[in-house]
């Protein structure tokens, strides 16, 4: 596990808001000159802390109204292999989340699509034919934010 | 609306979201000095919104991420802000989604043992305002995520 101070706090929550700033910006954002910030980045690289740059769209200006999170139960019967739903599921473009959990249902997924019946293509093809598939529950995505974390 | 060289960047950034532009361009097929106006453009059309990093919570000793599932009790016409607003407050929510369905709000909550998670669960989620049910989803291993679009 690796220990931070306030000042690697104060970088991760700017580089959580912003990564596509130099070393020089993100220093002058904190208080710390280019080659102190260059070192914290690269050190909370290297530990792994920083995993690595996400991508942010706009998925409406690009075509995908819809976000659905599906629920999804495998079939009790017949001993399903889980390495068979997840390479299956993970092999579908538009499954953009894949989390195996305990609970009410064994995966959650987080599905995008054009329209509504773009989804229901997808869920039909795609979903509904994966192998050892139970039941599903789904919620349509209104509205999401992120946020810091405890930093 | 987006031409075939937009879409081309997109999805190179899509596969490698630290990418420079030059390399984005090379990848591309298309000089740098081309690629980053491109870039540039999509940005200000509001496309690509932002680049941000990916925090591995693990790393910082956070052991523990669990999906809370609520149903708002709505004969409040204000139960979603005033959820909302509370459950921003509490630095170890990390999502805060909406949604159309069964489910009114999802928050995504990182501890950093079960010991902690149920600290946080009596004293901070259970008193969040205008919960009618609530349920949990642990989140055993994360077996797909991207926010690449299939474009």
């Amino acid at each position: 596990m690796t220990d931070l101070d306030a000042t690697d706090r104060a970088l991760l929550a700017e580089l959580s808001r912003d990564a596509a700033r130099s070393a020089a910006a993100l220093g002058a954002a904190v208080g710390l000159s280019q080659p102190a910030a260059w070192r914290r980045l690269r050190r909370l690289r290297e530990a792994g802390v920083v995993r690595g740059t996400r991508l942010e769209l706009n998925r409406e200006a690009l075509g995908f109204g819809v976000t659905v999170f599906l629920g999804v139960k495998l079939a009790a019967k017949g001993r399903v292999s889980l390495e068979d739903f997840e390479r299956a599921v993970t092999a579908i473009p538009e499954v953009q989340l894949v989390e195996h959990v305990l609970g009410l249902f064994d995966y959650r997924l987080r599905v995008v699509a054009r329209d509504i019946s773009d989804f229901e293509r997808v869920l039909r093809r795609r979903i509904m034919t994966l192998p050892g598939l139970g039941t599903v529950e789904a919620n349509v995505l209104l509205s999401e934010e992120r946020r810091p974390g405890p930093l | 609306m987006l031409d075939d060289l937009d879409r081309r960047l997109l999805r190179q950034l899509q596969a490698d979201p630290a990418a420079s532009a030059a390399d984005l361009g090379e990848r591309a097929g298309v000089p740098a000095l081309k690629a980053a106006r491109r870039l540039a453009r999509l940005t200000d059309r509001g496309i690509l919104t932002a680049r941000t990093a990916e925090i591995d919570w693990r790393a910082l000793g956070y052991t523990v991420a669990v999906s809370l599932r609520f149903s708002l009790d709505k004969t409040d016409p204000n139960a979603f802000d005033r959820f909302i607003a509370a459950a921003r407050a509490i630095p170890e929510v990390t999502e805060i989604q909406t949604f159309l369905g069964r489910v009114d709000v999802r928050l995504n909550v990182i501890a950093r043992d079960m010991g902690h998670y149920q600290a946080l669960y009596r004293d901070s989620i259970l008193s969040l305002p205008h919960i009618a049910e609530l349920e949990a989803l642990v989140t055993v291993a994360t077996v797909k995520s991207t926010e690449a679009l299939p474009l």
